[in-house]
């Protein structure tokens, strides 16, 4: 039985209006997941609750974690007169009962459409004495018509920037480098912080999920657990020396903010996937820290390059479907590029200008191999179609891809957002030098299984 | 399961010390003014009264009212409900979101209905998503066209037999009528498409999008297929096929000699729902999200409606029985009663060895808008104790039973969902069932009967309507109950308190529950969860 038996090969549609299978989702999940990157800070969605019921349910299927927001429970009223009043309430409410440092409030498709105006309901909070002394209430635009995921992660981060980073002196402080880190997992927040202390650097990494969604049985419910950049930290980022935002899509505008507000210089570059993207972030961390590389950095390097070099002929010259965020998706395959594999089709629905000349860079001379995508109807049906008609290697991509991986019987690497049916991702890093030898061993697994379960008596192999 | 005898008050923590008025007074404390005034209604105490003719009348309690912004809420949309709960799981049809990317994304395979549609060739579009994915210019200027063109590459694509349409929020903002788009394109194209109003600030949550969902189900496709059925057959209204659930049931009904003419919604297909009024009975499981079809298929074709219950062994053996008696026919009680008895001996074993285990444990529900109560039974079966339920998005009768619906405020934002006005089908109205439902009915036998949760719960049990994080988190701080259920927003909450979670939404990816073999299963689960070694662990050795 095929589970997508209505994707057939042949002829494919065109089509201008129908999405089938999205490789994207709405913008408040990932304004709701960087929130949660904020120590004590509870994410509040201003609109209907059902938004805000999938964005939880979506965060806990893929942390396995509590996601804790509110919601506006806008009704049919609230729609007609603006969620004013739902928003006052919610904010004595969250202070009452749940009194974080920081509500973050973003947007829902409802509340834009309305024209609902945060800041100046807030003022309103404020003047009305619902937001106690030295509480925060921030907020994001993020309507789903307009981006997607990881725009939204993009917007609520430029909104820590907006609300809390200030210049409050001359001269920058030596060694104090920003790191966004982009829409990337708790485990790799933490890795690429690791990275920055050993170049001896003293890194604001906001937002930080760290030891939010990642946080451990203790018997004990934290409503706000250990992790999570502070507020003072928020503040102090806008002394730093440098910013260093990894993503041009989800942490290129938070960074442009800055400087704009705090004249903090930025570099923008993309997530430090695989060896050369790596390299590209310790040359920049290098360039504040007076010029050194730690031996443990040049250790681990090194251990990556090794299984580069021990295990090349296994990729080599396989081909690859991928699907997800655009910054994910440059890095992954750059990565791939670099062990001679090809990624073959590509696909993401999140707008972003420079993507597709992105990816040209990174294909080099075999984009005339490669099928890439982005946009409107740029989906995962596209992609199952392209692969019905040309098979491909490999297929890495977050959940969705194991029906395709079914049916069409191809090995896969689960990577990106959600993966609702597995864990380890919130454990394990997949950037830095450490995390590509994750990525590459994950591969290296999953292929080798196909050729072990698929070869002949006469040619199975005991050692590979 | 028997009640917990009424006079039996509840012991909410083993020691016996914490009082339910003390433990709710304490929680009600720490709401601002205005809020605290809402929950005190929804927030009660179970107190039954003894009347002098012996009837019981039970304390009113507040229900399908407003969520209080920022509270924490469990609750979903219209749209969950409409699109997700009820055409959810049936397979054959493509079901648009009209609407941006995200309300279609996340209601994509993420309610585990399973479906078993007999070969390829058959249609099965639940593992797709189809989403208008609305983009600024739409909202601006109407989203109307793409929707027309969204329909028609569907079609061109995929050729379903029906296509339907989903609003979301801002939909019905921007005043796109989905309902002309889809009778515009159903004459263009010749299949049947039918749009739904169930924008997800209609109602106050889910159970809003089960009403319009029923509405429509049973206005554009419901009584398009006359095929008659045989004397036995039945619908199973409020079914909806998680983790199998109704591949059992349609199982024993196969086995007892019912005919199943289709289940709204597990495992179902377009054609079964075309055909539904041809059944002789609707048998009701979750009233909350149903009753609403079983009310019109009456009102329309004189088919009476009763309620079942398939979770837990006993109240499946009694709810066969009850269409067995429906029927009236010798054999097929027999034949009931046969099967009854090839099931039970499984179940006893099962009971005798998971009984020791659990019996006495405290457990608390608050999910959905029949779960938390049809649950209680298995837990019953267990020996375990309901200390505290509630319901996430159910009104005042699923609480308090049928008989108080006469009493229900209907408030403005119930008011503004549609009530279809259904009059008797001039040819297809049976009167003879009509009459034989007043003759059973003289005999004692009840109709549309439903005597909601609070009858069944213990003197003194916590009954708390649409609970939210706060008074979880601080009910299991006091209470440290050995089962909470609830869903995937609180489950990992719950276990980080070091208190077992069970998922009464998916089931925790597991089930089958209902029926005889659905119950075996679920005392194997609980019975791992609640004595998985684990929860003994979390205390370090150096902290002991
Ligand atoms: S309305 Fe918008 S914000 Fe809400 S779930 Fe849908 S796409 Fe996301
Ligand atoms: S936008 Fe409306 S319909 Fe969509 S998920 Fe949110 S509340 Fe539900």
């Amino acid at each position: 039985m095929s589970l997508l038996r209505h994707t057939k090969g042949g002829e494919v549609h065109e089509r201008q209006a129908l999405t089938v299978n999205p490789a994207k989702t709405c913008q408040p999940v990932g304004a709701m997941y960087a929130a949660l990157g904020i120590h004590k800070c509870l994410p509040h969605s201003h609109g209907s609750q059902g938004c805000c019921s999938y964005h939880r349910s979506t965060l806990s299927r893929h942390y396995k974690e509590p996601a804790m927001a509110g919601t506006g429970s806008f009704t049919e009223g609230s729609s007609v007169f603006g969620g004013q009043a739902n928003l006052l309430t919610a904010i004595e409410n969250m202070f009452t009962l749940y009194k974080p440092d920081v509500i973050a409030v973003h947007t829902t498709c409802l509340s834009e459409t309305i024209g609902d105006d945060i800041p100046q309901i807030t003022e309103n909070a404020i003047d009305k004495g619902l937001v106690p002394e030295g509480k925060f209430v921030i907020h994001a635009n993020t309507p789903s018509y307009v981006g997607a995921h990881p725009t939204g992660f993009a917007n609520m981060t430029k909104a820590m920037v907006d609300y809390f980073a200030k210049s409050t002196r001359e001269d920058k402080v030596a060694r104090r480098v920003n790191i966004i880190p982009g829409y990337v997992e708790p485990a790799d927040m933490a890795e690429i912080k690791r990275l920055a202390k050993l170049m001896g650097l003293d890194p604001i990494m906001f937002p930080d999920t760290s030891g939010v969604l990642d946080a451990p049985q203790t018997g004990v419910h934290e409503m706000y657990p250990a992790g999570g950049v502070t507020i003072d930290e928020l503040i102090a980022a806008g002394d730093a020396q440098q910013t260093i935002a990894l993503g041009p899509v989800c942490s290129g505008p938070a960074a442009k903010a800055l400087y704009a507000k705090c004249k903090v210089p930025q570099t923008t570059m993309g997530l430090p996937i695989g060896l050369a993207a790596t390299d590209k972030f310790v040359m920049a961390m290098r360039s504040l820290n007076g010029g050194f590389v730690p031996e443990e950095i040049k250790y681990e390097r090194g251990r990556l390059l090794d299984l580069m070099t021990d295990m090349h002929q296994y990729f080599y010259g396989k081909s690859v479907a991928l699907w997800g965020d655009p910054d994910q998706l440059v890095g992954l395959s750059e990565l791939l590029m670099s062990v001679d594999m090809l990624p073959k089709y590509v696909v993401t629905g999140t707008p972003g200008k420079k993507f597709l000349k992105r990816m040209g860079d990174v294909l080099g001379d075999k984009v005339h191999e490669s099928f890439v995508r982005q946009g409107p109807c740029a989906d995962m049906y596209l992609m199952h179609q392209w692969i019905k008609n040309e098979p491909c290697d490999l297929l890495m991509g977050n959940t969705y891809g194991k029906y395709i991986a079914r049916d069409d019987d191809i090995p896969y690497v689960r990577h990106g957002f959600p993966i609702l049916d597995r864990v380890g991702h919130q454990y394990f890093p997949t950037v830095g030098y450490k995390g590509a030898i994750r990525v590459l061993e994950q591969i290296l697994n999953v292929l080798m299984d196909r050729q072990d379960r698929d070869s002949p008596e006469e040619t199975f192999e005991l050692t590979m | 399961m028997a009640p917990d005898s009424p006079e039996q008050a509840v012991e909410l923590t083993p020691d016996g010390t914490l009082t339910s008025e003390a433990l709710r007074e304490e929680l009600l404390k720490a709401y601002p003014k205005k809020s605290r005034r809402k929950r005190e209604k929804q927030f009660i105490i179970n107190e039954k009264t003894v009347n002098e003719d012996g009837t019981v009348t039970l304390p009113q309690i507040g229900a399908n009212t407003r969520t209080i912004p920022g509270i924490l809420t469990q609750r979903g949309c219209t749209y969950a409900g409409c699109k997700g709960v009820i055409l959810g799981p049936t397979r054959d049809i493509v079901n648009i979101t009209h609407g941006p990317i995200g309300c279609g994304y996340y209601s994509w395979l993420t309610r585990r209905n399973q479906t078993s549609a007999p070969s390829d060739d058959h249609e099965n579009y639940m593992t797709y998503c189809f989403s208008t994915d609305m983009q600024d210019e739409n909202i601006i200027f109407g989203g109307e066209k793409k929707l027309a063109a969204a329909i028609q590459e569907a079609y061109d694509i995929f050729q379903p037999k029906a296509i339907a349409v989903f609003s979301t929020c801002p939909v019905g903002l921007i005043g796109d009528d989905v309902h002309q788009v889809a009778k515009d394109m159903k004459e263009k194209l010749g299949i049947n498409i039918f749009g739904f109003s169930c924008e997800g600030y209609k109602g106050v949550s889910q159970s809003a999008g089960h009403h319009i969902a029923n509405n429509q189900v049973f206005k554009h496709v419901v009584g398009t297929d006359n095929t008659p059925r045989s004397k036995f057959s039945i619908n199973l209204l409020g079914e909806y096929n998680i983790g199998g659930d109704a591949f059992v049931l349609e199982d024993l009904l196969e086995r007892c000699g019912i005919e199943l003419v289709s289940t709204f919604s597990g495992n179902s297909t377009y054609d079964q729902f075309a055909n539904a009024h041809m059944a002789n009975l609707n048998a009701v499981m979750c009233h909350r999200s149903i009753n609403y079809v079983a009310d019109m298929i009456e009102k329309k074709y004189g088919t009476p409606w009763i309620k079942v219950n398939f979770i837990g062994a006993k109240s499946t053996a009694k709810s066969l029985r009850k269409i067995g008696e429906y029927f009236a026919d010798e054999k097929l009680m027999e034949q009931i009663e046969k099967v009854i008895s090839e099931e039970y001996p499984a179940v006893f074993e099962a009971q005798k060895q998971y009984k020791p285990k659990l019996e006495g444990k405290r457990v608390m529900l608050f999910v959905g808008g029949s779960r938390a109560h049809h649950y209680q039974d298995l837990f019953g079966e267990l020996g375990m104790k309901t200390v505290a339920a509630g319901y996430e998005f159910a009104h005042r009768d699923d609480y308090e039973g049928r008989d108080v619906i006469p009493d229900i405020k209907i408030d403005a934002d119930s008011r503004n969902i549609e009530e279809l006005h259904v009059d008797a089908d001039p040819d297809m109205y049976d009167s003879d069932k009509v009459r034989d439902k007043w003759a059973k009915e003289e005999k004692g036998y009840s109709f549309a009967e439903y005597d909601g949760m609070m009858t069944q719960m213990a003197e003194k049990a916590l009954v708390i309507d649409d609970i939210n994080h706060y008074e979880s988190e601080e009910l299991i701080k006091r209470v440290k109950p050995d089962l909470f259920c609830a869903g995937i927003k609180e489950k990992y909450v719950v276990q980080k308190m070091g208190v077992p979670c069970k998922q009464l939404h998916s089931y925790d990816y597991g089930g089958p529950y209902a029926g005889f073999r659905g119950a075996i299963e679920f005392y194997k689960d609980i019975d791992r969860l609640v004595n998985a070694k684990v929860w003994k662990m979390i205390k370090a050795p150096w902290d002991e």
